[in-house]
C-alpha cells in the first residue's frame, strides 16, 4: 500500500485521540465517583 | 473538608448484577456493552477499512482516509443537532432541567473534538489527493468555520456563574450556531461556485462507492456513532457529578460562614441535597471541635 | 412607553454619548485608517491592493466594529446602566434594538470613510452604474453586523476576561457578511471585471443575514443580558 505512512498515521491519530477522550472521562468518572454519594449518582 | 472522604458513601455492599458499585465510576452494564461494541465495530473498521476494502480507480489507497473522515463530521452533525435540540429543551422546558443542558455541553465538546478530527484526516486525505493540505472550497471552509463556531460555544460554557446562568447562555448560543451554520454554508457555496477551477483539485471526494467500499464507510458511521453515544453518556454523568459536587462545596461555604457568623457554635445544615450522611459528618466535626 | 419610542431613546442616548465623547471620531476612525495604511505594507504590490481593496474596507470594518462594539457596552455596564433598564422592567427588545440602530449608525460612517480611503489608498473608482448596489449593500450589511455586533456584545460585556470572547464569537458569525458584501462591492465597483448584476444574488443573501440575526438577536438579547 502506498502513501501508507500518511494512511496509518491518519488512523492512528484518530484512535489515539479518541481513546484519550474515553480514558479522560473514565478516570474523571473515577475520581469523582468517590466523592459523590451513591444516592446521588441517578444512573444506578 | 469531609468531602474527599470515601466513606463517606455510607453503603458499602457491591451490587452482583452488573451495575457498578459505590465508589465506582460512570459506568453501566449499558455503557459496558455499548463500549464493547465499539471496540469490536473500531476492529472491524480496521480491519476493512485498512484491509480488506480496494483501492479506488482514482485516488488509490487515499480513499482508506475517508472511511475515518466521512463518518467524524456526520457524527459531528449529530451531535451538535443534539447539542441544539437539548439546549432547545432546556430553555423552552417547564421545568428547567440542567441535565438538558449537561446533555448539550457534553454533545459539543464531542461534535468539537470530531470536527478537528474531521479536518486533521481531510488535510491528510488532502495532501495525498491533491497535494495540498488545504483548500478554500466550499466543504473544508464552511466545516473550519463549524470548528471555531462551537469552540466559542465552550467558551462561553466556561463563563462562571451559576449552572442555572451557565445553562440558559449556552443554550442560547447553542441554538443560534444552529442558525449560522445554514448562513455560513449558503454563502461559502456561492462564493466558490464563483470558482471554477476545472483541475484534479475538482475532485473534492465524492467517490462513486460501492461493494466493499460502500460497506466499510457503513462500518465507520456504526463505530463512530457508538463511540459517541459511549462518549456523551459517560461525560455527561461526569458533569452531573462536577455540578453537583459544586453545589456542594457552596453549601459547605455557606454554613461554614454561618457557623462563624454565631460564634463558631454548630449550625444545623439546611442543605436540600440528599446527602444527609455529609451533614451528619459537618455537625459532629462542628461539636467535637 | 412603546417599544419604538424606548428604542429611539436608548439610540439617541447611544449616539449623544458617542458625540460627547468623541471615541468614535478621535479613536475608532482613525484605528481605522491605520489598519487600511497597513494593509499597503502587508500587500506589497499596487495591482494586489487593488484587486482585493473591497475584502480589505470590510476587512478594516470588522476589525473596528469589534471595537465599536466593546465601547458600545463599556458605557452601560461601568455604572451598571444595563441592568438599571432592566430592574426598571425596559423591555429588552426596545434596549436591543436602540443599541443596534446605534451601533449600525456608527458602522455607515465608518465604511463610507473607508470606502474612501480606498479610493484615496488604493486607486479604487466608484462607477455611477454601481451606486446604487453600493448604496443598498452598505445598509444590508450594516444591519446584519449591528445586529450579530449587539446581541453577542450584551454577552460579552461586563465581566472582566468575557471581551476576548467577543472577537471568537463574533467574526464566524458574520463570515456570511464579510463574504456577501465584498462580492456585492467588487461588483459595484466592476473588480475583476465583475458587472453589477453579480451583486445582487449577494445582496439577497445580507438581506437574509440581517433579518434572521435581527429577530434572533432581539428575542436571544433579553436572557442573554438577565443575569
Amino acid at each position: 500500500m502506498e502513501d501508507a505512512g500518511f494512511i496509518i498515521g491518519g488512523y492512528v491519530l484518530t484512535f489515539a485521540t479518541v481513546s484519550f477522550m474515553g480514558w479522560r472521562v473514565l478516570r474523571a468518572g473515577k475520581r469523582l465517583g468517590k466523592q459523590v454519594p451513591d444516592a446521588d449518582k441517578n444512573w444506578l | 473538608m469531609t468531602t474527599t472522604d470515601p466513606t463517606l458513601t455510607g453503603d458499602h455492599t457491591t451490587p452482583t448484577d452488573g451495575r457498578s458499585g459505590p465508589g465506582d465510576g460512570t459506568g453501566t452494564r449499558g455503557t459496558r456493552i455499548i463500549g464493547i461494541a465499539t471496540i469490536v465495530a473500531m476492529g472491524w473498521l480496521v480491519a476493512f477499512g485498512l484491509g480488506f476494502s480496494p483501492e479506488d480507480r482514482d485516488q488509490r489507497e487515499s480513499v482508506r482516509l475517508l472511511y475515518v473522515h466521512v463518518p467524524t463530521i456526520w457524527i459531528a452533525y449529530l451531535a451538535f443537532i443534539v447539542t441544539a435540540v437539548a439546549s432547545g429543551l432546556y430553555f423552552f422546558g417547564k421545568k428547567k432541567s440542567l441535565g438538558w443542558d449537561r446533555l448539550a455541553g457534553a454533545s459539543a465538546e464531542i461534535g468539537t473534538v470530531f470536527v478537528a478530527v474531521t479536518l486533521v484526516i481531510g488535510a491528510m486525505w488532502g495532501r495525498l489527493t491533491w497535494g495540498v493540505f488545504w483548500q478554500w472550497d466550499a466543504r473544508l471552509t464552511t466545516t473550519a468555520l463549524l470548528f471555531v463556531t462551537y469552540v466559542g460555544y465552550l467558551a462561553v460554557r466556561r463563563l462562571g456563574g451559576t449552572h442555572e446562568q451557565r445553562a440558559r447562555r449556552s443554550a442560547i448560543i447553542g441554538m443560534l450556531a444552529v442558525l449560522e451554520i445554514p448562513l455560513v454554508h449558503w454563502s461559502v457555496r456561492l462564493w466558490r461556485s464563483l470558482h471554477q477551477d476545472a483541475s484534479v483539485l475538482d475532485a473534492d471526494g465524492d467517490v462513486t462507492m460501492d461493494g466493499l467500499m460502500l460497506f466499510s464507510l457503513f462500518v465507520g458511521v456504526i463505530a463512530f456513532s457508538l463511540l459517541y453515544l459511549w462518549l456523551v453518556i459517560h461525560r455527561t454523568r461526569v458533569m452531573a457529578m462536577e455540578d453537583l459536587l459544586d453545589d456542594r462545596l457552596l453549601d459547605d461555604a455557606v454554613a461554614a460562614r454561618r457557623a462563624e457568623s454565631v460564634g463558631g457554635r454548630p449550625s444545623v445544615r439546611t442543605s436540600n441535597h440528599t446527602s444527609d450522611r455529609a451533614s451528619d459528618q459537618v455537625s459532629d466535626q462542628e461539636g467535637t471541635t | 412607553m412603546s417599544t419604538l419610542r424606548i428604542a429611539r431613546l436608548v439610540a439617541a442616548k447611544d449616539l449623544r454619548i458617542e458625540w460627547n465623547s468623541r471615541v468614535f471620531v478621535n479613536q475608532v476612525l482613525p484605528f481605522a485608517g491605520v489598519t487600511m495604511v497597513i494593509f499597503a505594507f502587508a500587500l506589497d504590490a499596487d495591482s494586489v491592493l487593488q484587486r482585493v481593496a473591497p475584502g480589505l474596507v470590510w476587512l478594516a470594518t470588522m476589525f473596528s466594529m469589534l471595537v465599536l462594539v466593546q465601547r458600545a457596552f463599556a458605557v452601560e455596564t461601568s455604572d451598571g446602566a444595563l441592568d438599571a433598564l432592566r430592574v426598571a422592567g425596559v423591555d429588552p427588545r426596545a434596549i436591543y434594538l436602540g443599541k443596534a440602530v446605534a451601533l449600525g449608525a456608527q458602522l455607515l460612517v465608518l465604511e463610507v470613510v473607508l470606502l474612501f480611503a480606498a479610493v484615496v489608498l488604493y486607486g479604487q473608482t466608484i462607477p455611477a452604474a454601481g451606486a446604487v448596489l453600493l448604496v443598498i449593500t452598505l445598509i444590508s450589511a450594516t444591519c446584519g453586523l449591528a445586529a450579530v455586533g449587539t446581541l453577542y456584545g450584551g454577552l460579552a460585556a461586563g465581566f472582566t476576561g468575557r471581551e476576548t470572547l467577543l472577537p471568537l464569537l463574533t467574526l464566524p458569525a458574520v463570515a456570511p457578511v464579510l463574504i456577501g458584501a465584498t462580492r456585492a462591492v467588487e461588483a459595484a465597483l466592476g473588480t475583476a471585471g465583475a458587472v453589477v448584476s453579480d451583486g445582487w444574488p449577494w445582496v439577497g443573501l445580507l438581506v437574509v443575514f440581517a433579518v434572521a440575526f435581527g429577530v434572533g438577536g432581539a428575542l436571544a438579547f433579553g436572557p442573554l443580558i438577565d443575569e
